[in-house]
C-alpha cells in the first residue's frame, strides 16, 4: 500500500483502535441494535461510513455529530458486528479527538461537563464520590435544578456520603493524569 | 481460609453501598475472606475511557499493580463498569507489550499481569463451589426473577467469559440454589442507558422503562442485577420514569449478593436491602 | 550426448515483471548439454510451441526443458507438441519459473538466481529421463451417483440415456431431495413437486439405472475407469420387493410423534414411513430410533396388518461393491443451523422460521394444506419479516460467502405471502439483491413494484417474542439511515446454504478435495467446473458451492457429459509415471506390498523353463499403481524405482544444487 503523507482519517481511527474501517460492508447492523440510535444526529453505520469517504467535510460531520457523545458505551454493536470489526472504540477514538480539537457540540456539551468533572474529582482526590462530582456537573453544565429531589432521599438512605473519599497517593495519581494529559499533547 | 482481593471501587461506597454491605456479608458467611486493595483508586469508568484511552488503562494499571505488590492474585470487582474496565486492562495489557512499556512510564509501577479479576458471577460461583451451597438454609419461596446481565456483565471479548452474550445462563445456577425461578425475559443484555442517569437522562427513562416492563410482563417479581449503574438507573430512576407518566412501575431490583445472602439467613439490613429507593424488603418475606 | 532444449517463457508480466527471462536463457545456454536456449513471451501459444517443435527436429534434441508456469497447467501441452515432433513426451520437462518463483518472490535479483537453479536442476534430470510409454486400462462403462436430488436424477437420466448404466445411490428413503420439498420455484413460479416427481418416476424407471435407497457410500477403492465402491443399504425393515405401498402399515404404526424430516419439524410422521405421498419408491421403511418393535420388542403392528408380509424385523444393514469407470457426486446442502444466532431467538422461538419450514407452510401439499399459518398458534400471520443473509457474509459466527440463492427464494416467499394473504405485509431486510440471472432481477422487481412486499436496505440485530406474542425485530434502514422496529407475527430466516454433513468423510474416501467452507474442490475454477482433482470423479449441484436448481441442473448435465466422454472409449491411457520391482535384486521382504496404499504390489513367482518356482518377488500392477512413490522409501535393498522420477534423478537435482 502506498503512503500518502497526509494520514487519512481512516488512518487515524486504525492507528487509535486497530478498527479497519475499510472491512465495513455497510449492513446497519449496529445501527439495528443500537440503544442510542434514535438519540443520534447520524446513526453508528453512518459514523464508519464518513470515516470510510475521509476528508475535511466527512471528518467535520464527525466530530461535530451529537452521536458520538450519545454512544453509551454498551458494546452491542460490537458483539453482534457479522465483520467482526469494533464501532464502538472506533466512536471511543472519534470522541477523543472531537475533544481534542475542541469540536463538541453545543448539545452535548452536557456529557462532556459530566465526563469532565467525573475526572477532575478523580485528579484531585484518587476516587468519585456523589456530591463534589453533582456539585462540579451542576456548575459547568448549567444543568442546575434536575434530580435535586433525589438528594434528599440518598442521603436518608445512606447513599451519599457527604465527606468525599480521598486516597493516600493522590500526588501519585496526578502524576499520571499530567503524564497521560501530556501523551495526549504530543498527539 | 480462602482469601479474595477486593476492589470496591467508588460506587460502592455510595449509591451502590447494599453491594458492598451484602458482598462483606456473604463472604464471611461462606468463609471467604476479602482483602481491600490498600489505597486503590477510581478505575476512571466511562469519563477516563471517553477522553483519554491513556488514562484509562492507567488507572485501572495502578490498582493492578498495587494488588500485585499486595501479594493478591485474585480481585473481586464486584461492580459491573468496575471489572469490565479492571479486566479489560489486563486483557490489554496480556495482548501488548508495548502498552505495558508504556503504563509502566507513566504510572512509574511495575504489574507482571498474575492478577486475575472476578466478576460478581464468577465471585457467587466461587462461594457456593467452597461451601455457601450448603449454607443455603433460607431459600426463597420460587421468587420470580428477572435475572439482568446489561451491557458489561455480558459484553467483551476475552472479559466476560463462562456464558453467551446473548442468551446468558451466568447467573442462573446461583439463583437455582438460592430458590428462585428464573423467568424467560427479553431484556436481560440490553442496556439501561449506563452512565448517561444525570446527563441523558431522557434516554435513561427510555431504556430502563423498557427493561422494567418487559420483566413485568414476563411476571418477574424483582429484577437481579450486578450492576451498581444499571441499579440506580432501575431502582432510583424508576420514580422519574414513573413520573414521566410511563409504567406506573414498582418493581425492586436486588443485587444478586442479597439474594445469596438472604438464602443463607443473613439479616435483610446487613444487605441493604431496606436502602432501596423501591421497597424490597417484600423479597425478604419470601424468604423461608 | 544429450542435446538439450530450453525454452524459457515469460507468461506475459507473470514471470518476466519478476524474473530475468533473457539473463536466464543466457545461463541456460552456458550449461553442459544445452544446445538451444531461447525464451518467449508466450511459450504456450501456437507460435512458442512451434519453436520447440522446430528445434527438436533441427537441433536433434534428445531432452527438452520448458521454463514456465505449473506442470499442472500445461505439461500436457508442451508433452503433446514433442510428441508432435517426434519426441517421446516423457523426455520433456517443466521448470515452474511462476507458481515457484515469480508469484512468490519480490527481489528481482533472487528469482532471476533461482531461475536459473530451477532450470539448472531439470535440465540434469532430463538428460536421465528414459522414453516412456503411456499405460491402457480398461473403462468399466457404469456410472455410480451418489444423492439423488435434482443434480443427481438429472446426471442419472442424463447418462442413462446415453446408453450407459447408472447406480444411484440415496441416503434417505425416497428420491428428489430438497426441490421435492419446495412449494414453487423462481423465477416462473412453476410448482416445484409437478415438474419434479416425472423425473423421479423417469429415472426410477430407466432400464439403464439402478437405484439405491436408504444407502450410502462406505468405500471407494481404485481409480479412474475402475473404481470399486462399497455400499451401505441400511435395513429397511421392509422387503420393496413384496411390499405394494398400500399404505396400511404407516396408517396404523402408533408412534405417531416423531418430526417430520420432509415437513421441516412442522409436521409428524410415524416410525414406519415414506417421507412423502409421491415418494420414490414408494415403499416406506422403518425407523428403527423410534420403531417400538425395534427398541422395546413390543408392537409389531405394522407386520400384524401388512397385507403381503413385507415387514421383516430381523433386516440388517447389507454391503454391496459395485464396479463403477466414473463417479457423480451430488450430495447437495443443508441449511446453516442459526441457534448460533442468539440475537435471534437462537432456534427457540417458534415463530422464527427458517427457508424450508416456509416452503413446507406455502405447500399445497404441506402441513397447512398451503394456507401461510404461523406454528405457535396456527393463526395466519399479518406481519411476516424476511431476513436475509442469516448466517451469510457473517464471517465471525456464519459462513463468509454470499449463499447466491437466498435473494431469490425470499423475493419468492414474499409474492407467494402476498398472494395467499392479500392485506397482509411482507417485509424484506436485505443488505444486497444479488438476483443475477435470466429472468431474476425483473422476478424481484415484481415483487416489490407488483406484489407489494417492502424491501428495508438492512442487517436485523435482533428478534424476540414479547409476552403478547409479537415478535419484535429490530432493523435498520441503511437508506434512510435509521434505526427501525417491526412487530411481526412471524420471521423467515434466509439461512446460509452449507454443505451436507459428513461432506468431508465422502471426500476422504473419494479422495477429492474441499473448501474452507466444506465445499468439493473443482478442478479448475473456470475451466474445469465440473471435475475434481481426482479423475473420474465429477461434481453436480450445491456440494460444489451454493447452486439453484438451474445451475445445479446445467451442472448435472455437464457431469453426465463428462462421465459418458469417458464412456466413449473402451481403454484409457495413463500416464506412466508408476513403480517398477528391479526384480534381480528384490530380496521378497514384502515391505513394499504392505504400505502400498493402493494394493497395487503382488507377489510373482519367477520360474525357470519347466515351471518350477525358483524365487519369489515384489512385482508392481501398473494398472493398480498411482505412482505415489511409498513402496521406493520403505524398500530396504534399494530395488525399487518410480519411473520418471527415479533414485538417480532425484539425486542428481540435488547434487546440481549444492
Amino acid at each position: 500500500m502506498t503512503k500518502t503523507a497526509k494520514p487519512t482519517l481512516a488512518d487515524e481511527v486504525r492507528e487509535a483502535t486497530g478498527v479497519d474501517v475499510a472491512e465495513c460492508y455497510q449492513c446497519g447492523k449496529c445501527t439495528a441494535g443500537c440503544p442510542m440510535a434514535r438519540y443520534m444526529d447520524i446513526t453508528p453505520s453512518q459514523i464508519m461510513r464518513l470515516v470510510q469517504i475521509g476528508g475535511e467535510e466527512a471528518r467535520r460531520r464527525l466530530l461535530a455529530s451529537t452521536a458520538i457523545w450519545s454512544c453509551v458505551g454498551c458494546l452491542t454493536c460490537t458483539q453482534r458486528c457479522p465483520k467482526d470489526l469494533d464501532p464502538a472504540a472506533a466512536i471511543d477514538a472519534l470522541r477523543e479527538m472531537a475533544h481534542r480539537e475542541g469540536t463538541v457540540p453545543h448539545e452535548q456539551k452536557r456529557v462532556l461537563a459530566f465526563h469532565k468533572a467525573f475526572l477532575k474529582i478523580v485528579q484531585h482526590t484518587g476516587r468519585m464520590s456523589e456530591v463534589p462530582l453533582t456539585g462540579l456537573y451542576k456548575m459547568t453544565s448549567g444543568d442546575l435544578f434536575s434530580d435535586v429531589l433525589l438528594a434528599p432521599v440518598m442521603l436518608a438512605k445512606g447513599k451519599l456520603p457527604l465527606v468525599p473519599r480521598v486516597i493516600h497517593g493522590r500526588k501519585e495519581i496526578r502524576r499520571i493524569f499530567k503524564a497521560c494529559l501530556r501523551k495526549e499533547d504530543e498527539r | 481460609m480462602t482469601t479474595i482481593g477486593y476492589y470496591p471501587g467508588c460506587s460502592l461506597h455510595g449509591t451502590g453501598r447494599e453491594l458492598d454491605m451484602s458482598i462483606k456479608a456473604l463472604a464471611e458467611v461462606a468463609g471467604v475472606e476479602l482483602k481491600e486493595i490498600e489505597d486503590w483508586n477510581c478505575c476512571g469508568a466511562s469519563a477516563a475511557h471517553n477522553l483519554n484511552h491513556d488514562l484509562a488503562v492507567a488507572l485501572p494499571y495502578r490498582n493492578l499493580a498495587l494488588a500485585e505488590e499486595q501479594g493478591l492474585s485474585e480481585i473481586l470487582a464486584p461492580c459491573a463498569a468496575c471489572f469490565s474496565r479492571m479486566k479489560g486492562t489486563t486483557v490489554r495489557l496480556a495482548r501488548s507489550a508495548e502498552l505495558v512499556e508504556k503504563m509502566r512510564g507513566i504510572t512509574e509501577r511495575e504489574f507482571k499481569g498474575t492478577v486475575r479479576i472476578l466478576s460478581i458471577i464468577e465471585f457467587a460461583g466461587r462461594l457456593l463451589d467452597e461451601g455457601l451451597a450448603e449454607k443455603l438454609t433460607s431459600p426463597l419461596d420460587g421468587l420470580k426473577v428477572a435475572p439482568y446481565y446489561g451491557c458489561l456483565l455480558a459484553r467483551g471479548e476475552e472479559i466476560v467469559e463462562g456464558y453467551d452474550a446473548e442468551q446468558p445462563n451466568g447467573m442462573d445456577a446461583a439463583l437455582r440454589a438460592a430458590g428462585c425461578e428464573i423467568v424467560p425475559w427479553n431484556f436481560a443484555v440490553e442496556c439501561c442507558g449506563g452512565g448517561f442517569s444525570m446527563s441523558m437522562t431522557d434516554a435513561v427513562v427510555d431504556l430502563s422503562n423498557a427493561i422494567l416492563t418487559d420483566a413485568e410482563q414476563a411476571g418477574a417479581e424483582a429484577i437481579v442485577t450486578g450492576c451498581p449503574m444499571c441499579h440506580s438507573n432501575l431502582d432510583m430512576r424508576q420514580r422519574t420514569i414513573n413520573e414521566a407518566g410511563l409504567g406506573p412501575h414498582d418493581l425492586p431490583i436486588v443485587y444478586l449478593s442479597e439474594i445469596l445472602g438472604l438464602a443463607a439467613g443473613i439479616e435483610p439490613e446487613r444487605l441493604g436491602l431496606d436502602r432501596h429507593f423501591v421497597d424490597a424488603m417484600r423479597v425478604v418475606e419470601r424468604s423461608a | 550426448m544429450a542435446r538439450v532444449g530450453v525454452f524459457i517463457c515469460h507468461c506475459g508480466e507473470n514471470i518476466g515483471r519478476t524474473v530475468d527471462c533473457p539473463a536466464v536463457t543466457e545461463a541456460a545456454a552456458r550449461l553442459p548439454g544445452v544446445v538451444e536456449s531461447v525464451d518467449y513471451k508466450y511459450m504456450c501459444s501456437d507460435p512458442g510451441q512451434q519453436m520447440i517443435k522446430d528445434a527438436i527436429k533441427e537441433k536433434k534434441l534428445s531432452g527438452v526443458v520448458v521454463a514456465a508456469c505449473s506442470p499442472r497447467m500445461h505439461e500436457p501441452t508442451f508433452r503433446r507438441a514433442a510428441a508432435e515432433a517426434g519426441l517421446n513426451p516423457f523426455l520433456l520437462e517443466m521448470a515452474n519459473l511462476r507458481e515457484h518463483c515469480s508469484w512468490v518472490h519480490e527481489d528481482r535479483g533472487e528469482a532471476t538466481a533461482k531461475a536459473i537453479d530451477l532450470v539448472r536442476i531439470m535440465v540434469e534430470k532430463v538428460k536421465r529421463n528414459a522414453k516412456l510409454h503411456p499405460i491402457r486400462v480398461p473403462v468399466e462403462p457404469t456410472a455410480l451417483v451418489i444423492g439423488g436430488g435434482i443434480a443427481g436424477i438429472q446426471a442419472a437420466l442424463d447418462i442413462a440415456d446415453g446408453g450407459k448404466k447408472v447406480v444411484l445411490v440415496e441416503r434417505s428413503p425416497s428420491l428428489g431431495g430438497h426441490m421435492a420439498r419446495l412449494s414453487e420455484t423462481f423465477p416462473t413460479l412453476d410448482c416445484s413437486q409437478c415438474i419434479l416427481t416425472p423425473r423421479m418416476v423417469e429415472v426410477a424407471a430407466h432400464p439403464n439405472v439402478t437405484i439405491m435407497t436408504y444407502a450410502e457410500v462406505a468405500k471407494v477403492d481404485g481409480f479412474v475407469g475402475n473404481f470399486e465402491v462399497t455400499i451401505r443399504q441400511k435395513a429397511r425393515y421392509v422387503d420393496p420387493a413384496t411390499c405394494t405401498g398400500c399404505g396400511t402399515c404407516y396408517q396404523k404404526c402408533p408412534s405417531k410423534k416423531i418430526p417430520s424430516e420432509f415437513d421441516a419439524g412442522l409436521a409428524n410422521r410415524t416410525a414406519i414411513y415414506t417421507p412423502f405421498p409421491q415418494a420414490v419408491p414408494n415403499k416406506p421403511v422403518i425407523d428403527a430410533q423410534h420403531c417400538l418393535m425395534l427398541t422395546e420388542g413390543k408392537c409389531g403392528v405394522c407386520a400384524k396388518v401388512c397385507p403381503t408380509g413385507a415387514i421383516n424385523f430381523e433386516d440388517t444393514d447389507r454391503e454391496v461393491t459395485v464396479k463403477v469407470g466414473a463417479i457423480v457426486v451430488a450430495t447437495g446442502f443443508e441449511l446453516w443451523d442459526h441457534s448460533a444466532y442468539g440475537e435471534y431467538g437462537a432456534g427457540k422461538i417458534e415463530d422464527v422460521i427458517d427457508g424450508f419450514q416456509f416452503e413446507r407452510l406455502a405447500s399445497a401439499g404441506g402441513p397447512t394444506g398451503g394456507e401461510i399459518r404461523r406454528p405457535s398458534d396456527g393463526k395466519i400471520p399479518k406481519t411476516v419479516v424476511f431476513i436475509q443473509c442469516c448466517g451469510s457474509r457473517d464471517e465471525k459466527r456464519g459462513v463468509p460467502y454470499c449463499s447466491k440463492i437466498c435473494c431469490m427464494y425470499t423475493a419468492k416467499h414474499a409474492i407467494l405471502y402476498r398472494h395467499k394473504v392479500h392485506d397482509g405485509r411482507a417485509i424484506v431486510f436485505y443488505m444486497d439483491v444479488r438476483a443475477g440471472g435470466k429472468g431474476y432481477d425483473e422476478f424481484v422487481r415484481r415483487a416489490i413494484e407488483a406484489d407489494g412486499a417492502e424491501y428495508v436496505r438492512g442487517r436485523v440485530s435482533r428478534v424476540y417474542r414479547r409476552a403478547d406474542g409479537k415478535l419484535i425485530v429490530r432493523g435498520a434502514d441503511t437508506l434512510a439511515g435509521q434505526a427501525v422496529t417491526i412487530e411481526a407475527d412471524l420471521v423467515v430466516l434466509a439461512d446460509a446454504i452449507v454443505p451436507r454433513t459428513g461432506g468431508n468423510e465422502l471426500a476422504q474416501m473419494l479422495g477429492i478435495a474441499y473448501d474452507t467452507n466444506g465445499f468439493y474442490s473443482e478442478a479448475h475454477p473456470k475451466l474445469r467446473p465440473v471435475e475434481t482433482a481426482t479423475a473420474g470423479v465429477f461434481l453436480a449441484g450445491a456440494c460444489q458451492s451454493p447452486k439453484d436448481i438451474p445451475d445445479s441442473v446445467a451442472q448435472a448435465s455437464a457431469a453426465a457429459a463428462k462421465a459418458l466422454g469417458l464412456f466413449s472409449q473402451p481403454e484409457l491411457e495413463r500416464e506412466p509415471i508408476v513403480a517398477r520391482v528391479n526384480e534381480e535384486m528384490c530380496v521378497h521382504c514384502r515391505a513394499c506390498i504392505k504400505a502400498c496404499p493402493y494394493g497395487a504390489i503382488e507377489d510373482y513367482d519367477i520360474k525357470d523353463r519347466k515351471g518350477n518356482v525358483v524365487r519369489t518377488v515384489a512385482r508392481v500392477n501398473e494398472g493398480v499403481c498411482q505412482g505415489c512413490g511409498t513402496c521406493v522409501a520403505v524398500c530396504r535393498s534399494g530395488s525399487i524405482d518410480l519411473d520418471g522420477f527415479t533414485d538417480e534423478q532425484i539425486l542428481v537435482q540435488i547434487a546440481t544444487l549444492e
